[in-house]
């Protein structure tokens, strides 16, 4: 048999007053992710970039939209536009605030609705076994056999670019990978004694597996996903930096640095300055995700 | 072990069948007719009518499904719009450039991620551990497009060391071992190199930890065997795993490349790709997402068996 990738954790049996016992886990996961200074940090980046993005019509110093052939490709450092703008002479601090609300919703979106998705699948297949487990999981196995980009890539590609397509395809890439770690982790909770002592006393499937198995399957899962969240935000910023994603004239990270890239040797500082923002944000839900890991407890 | 081979290639078989079956789907879900999709422009109603039979456009999907398998199967995935070659006179020149850049990305990743893996776990918690985490962990958030193009800034435009763009002089598409190719290589392959590197060195230290931790590790100190010749036991145990991650990361940067190959316009599959898509040249496409899928499933398998023929202990279902 294959080892299990992931242990089980949370509150383990809860047998009487497991309500309070799966609330005081999460109690106990926030508590110690706020006593961790690398995720305190990261969050704090992160809501200031989300804050910035929510509020950008008050706090962005310019029109994100407005062009002007006089003022191309400032460099950053200007009096009037702190960082540069860019080829079409749109002041790029303005399109960096705007551009976090598309990059963040597209980062986000995917892995939401794979969690859910995936998730579900996942758990039906654990719990039901059998021919369901069969079908459900042999088709994730295909989907699994394509490496995540190409897949992304080419769903994408034939579908043509948006948002919507953009969200499509990466959550069709993520579904396979979450639903595996839900699937296995059913799996070993079917055969634990306090489900067959819930089946014994004749609880209805549904009632288990509400109370007894999401409740156990959560951590593994949002441990999981969270770490993906960092993985789908440099996707979708890829898929828009392919023009596969966001279309012009939108300000959107990935599709900043697409179309900067054509003045790299006039303005190199201006054409990779997007990226930054896509690196930061990455990094920072990257290591809130092993903050959250370690708060839980979670071996993956 | 032989019938753990035969059942592994026996399980790979449906899932090949299930991506053909996936990239087969990859041009009815275009918008559009199918038929228009894949006929060159301004082709004559006679070979319409001929490709509308030859690959069965006028029968139900499960048997469309068949006889473009059936095609598939002899090497025939169609023919390029833009060029009117065959597919696979366009993929398989460029399916070999990528494997030449994943290759390389590989290898520099495999040594960098070794090295810093194995420093820090030896020292765990120390401010080296601390230092080799970091990176690893910026290696694999960084957007490796945008780490291409920094590079290329730095490299190509500033420093002007490296070429900036393509894979040899004047355009070449053909890869020699000379400094000529070499110097195309370096950029491409270092940025590409970063996330397996992140990856190898993050399951490095973890293993190296995980098995100096063993008992059978005191019972070496203990009978006083010199630190290099325990360094040697410990590579022993942390090979087959790192060497499977290894495998891994080659099989998804075959798909990972597309974004690079873009940046530093590498004459490969995701290049090839990327121009599929923007032509809407959907044999191409297709043909291209199949081999590099069928190739991802094959590393994937002969990195299972291999791992099992160096450590019995895994047997993967």
């Amino acid at each position: 048999m294959s080892q299990p990738s992931i242990a089980l954790t949370g509150s383990g049996a809860p047998t009487k007053g497991k309500r309070p016992a799966t609330r005081s886990f999460w109690r106990n996961v926030l508590r110690r992710l706020m006593h961790d200074p690398v995720s305190l940090m990261c969050f704090a980046v992160l809501m200031l970039i989300l804050l910035a993005a929510i509020f950008a019509p008050w706090i962005a110093p310019h029109d994100p939209y407005r062009t002007s052939m006089a003022r191309r490709l400032i460099a950053p450092g200007d009096a009037r536009y702190w960082l540069g703008t860019d080829e079409l002479g749109r002041d790029l601090l303005s399109r960096l605030i705007y551009g976090g609300r598309l990059s963040l919703f597209m980062g986000f979106a995917p892995v939401i609705l794979a969690t859910t998705i995936g998730g579900t699948l996942g758990v039906i297949a654990g719990y039901v076994g059998g021919a369901v487990n069969m079908v459900i999981m042999r088709v994730i196995d295909v989907f699994y056999a394509f490496p995540s980009v190409l897949l992304a890539v080419a769903i994408s590609g034939v579908l043509g670019a948006g948002v919507g397509n953009t969200i499509f395809s990466l959550t069709l890439v993520f579904i396979p990978p979450i639903a595996r770690v839900a699937e296995s982790v059913a799996t070993q909770m079917r055969a634990q004694d306090f489900i067959e002592a819930a089946r014994a006393t004749g609880a209805a499937n549904w009632r288990i597996v509400t109370a007894h198995v999401v409740p156990n399957v959560m951590s593994p899962i949002l441990s999981y996903a969270s770490s993906l969240i960092s993985v789908s935000i440099v996707l979708a910023a890829g898929l828009s930096f392919l023009g596969l994603g966001v279309t012009p004239p939108e300000p959107e990270w990935g599709l900043m640095l697409n179309t900067l890239r054509q003045s790299i040797y006039v303005a190199p500082l201006n054409a990779v300055l997007p990226g930054v923002m896509i690196f930061i944000t990455s990094m920072c839900f990257n290591l809130m995700s092993d903050g959250l890991r370690d708060a839980m407890n979670v071996k993956q | 072990m032989l019938i753990y081979v035969l059942r592994r290639i026996l399980y790979t078989i449906p899932i090949a069948m299930g991506v053909s079956m996936v990239c087969f789907a990859l041009i009815h879900i275009a918008p559009g007719d199918p038929l228009n999709a894949i006929i060159p422009e301004g082709a004559s109603p006679e070979r319409v009518a001929q490709i509308r039979t030859a690959y069965g456009f006028d029968r139900p999907l499960p048997v469309q499904y068949l006889k473009w398998l059936g095609h598939v199967a002899q090497g025939d995935f169609g023919e390029s719009i833009m060029t009117q070659r065959p597919v696979m006179s366009e993929v398989l020149p460029a399916l070999v450039n990528t494997l030449t850049l994943a290759s390389a990305a590989v290898l520099f990743g495999f040594m960098l991620g070794c090295v810093s893996g194995v420093v820090s776990g030896y020292l765990m918690g120390k401010p080296a551990d601390r230092i080799v985490t970091a990176a690893s962990i910026a290696g694999v958030s960084i957007p490796h497009y945008w780490l291409g193009m920094v590079l290329m800034v730095i490299f190509a435009v500033n420093l002007n060391l490296l070429p900036a763009t393509g894979m040899g002089e004047g355009g070449s598409g053909t890869f020699g071992f000379g400094w000529d190719s070499l110097q195309y290589l370096i950029l491409p392959a270092l940025t590409l190199a970063v996330i397996p590197a992140g990856i190898i060195a993050r399951s490095v230290r973890g293993t190296v930890a995980e098995v100096r931790q063993q008992d059978f590790m005191q019972t070496l100190q203990a009978k006083g065997l010199p630190g290099r010749r325990i360094f040697v036991h410990v590579v022993k145990n942390a090979l087959p795993a790192v060497l499977a991650v290894m495998g891994l990361q080659l099989a998804q940067l075959l798909g990972g490349s597309i974004l690079v190959e873009t940046v530093f316009s590498w004459p490969g599959t995701g290049f090839l790709l990327n121009n599929a898509i923007f032509t809407r040249d959907l044999p191409v496409l297709q043909g291209t997402i199949l081999v590099l899928a069928m190739f991802f499933v094959l590393i994937n398998l002969v990195v299972d068996v291999v791992q099992t023929a160096v450590d019995p202990r895994i047997k993967r279902a």
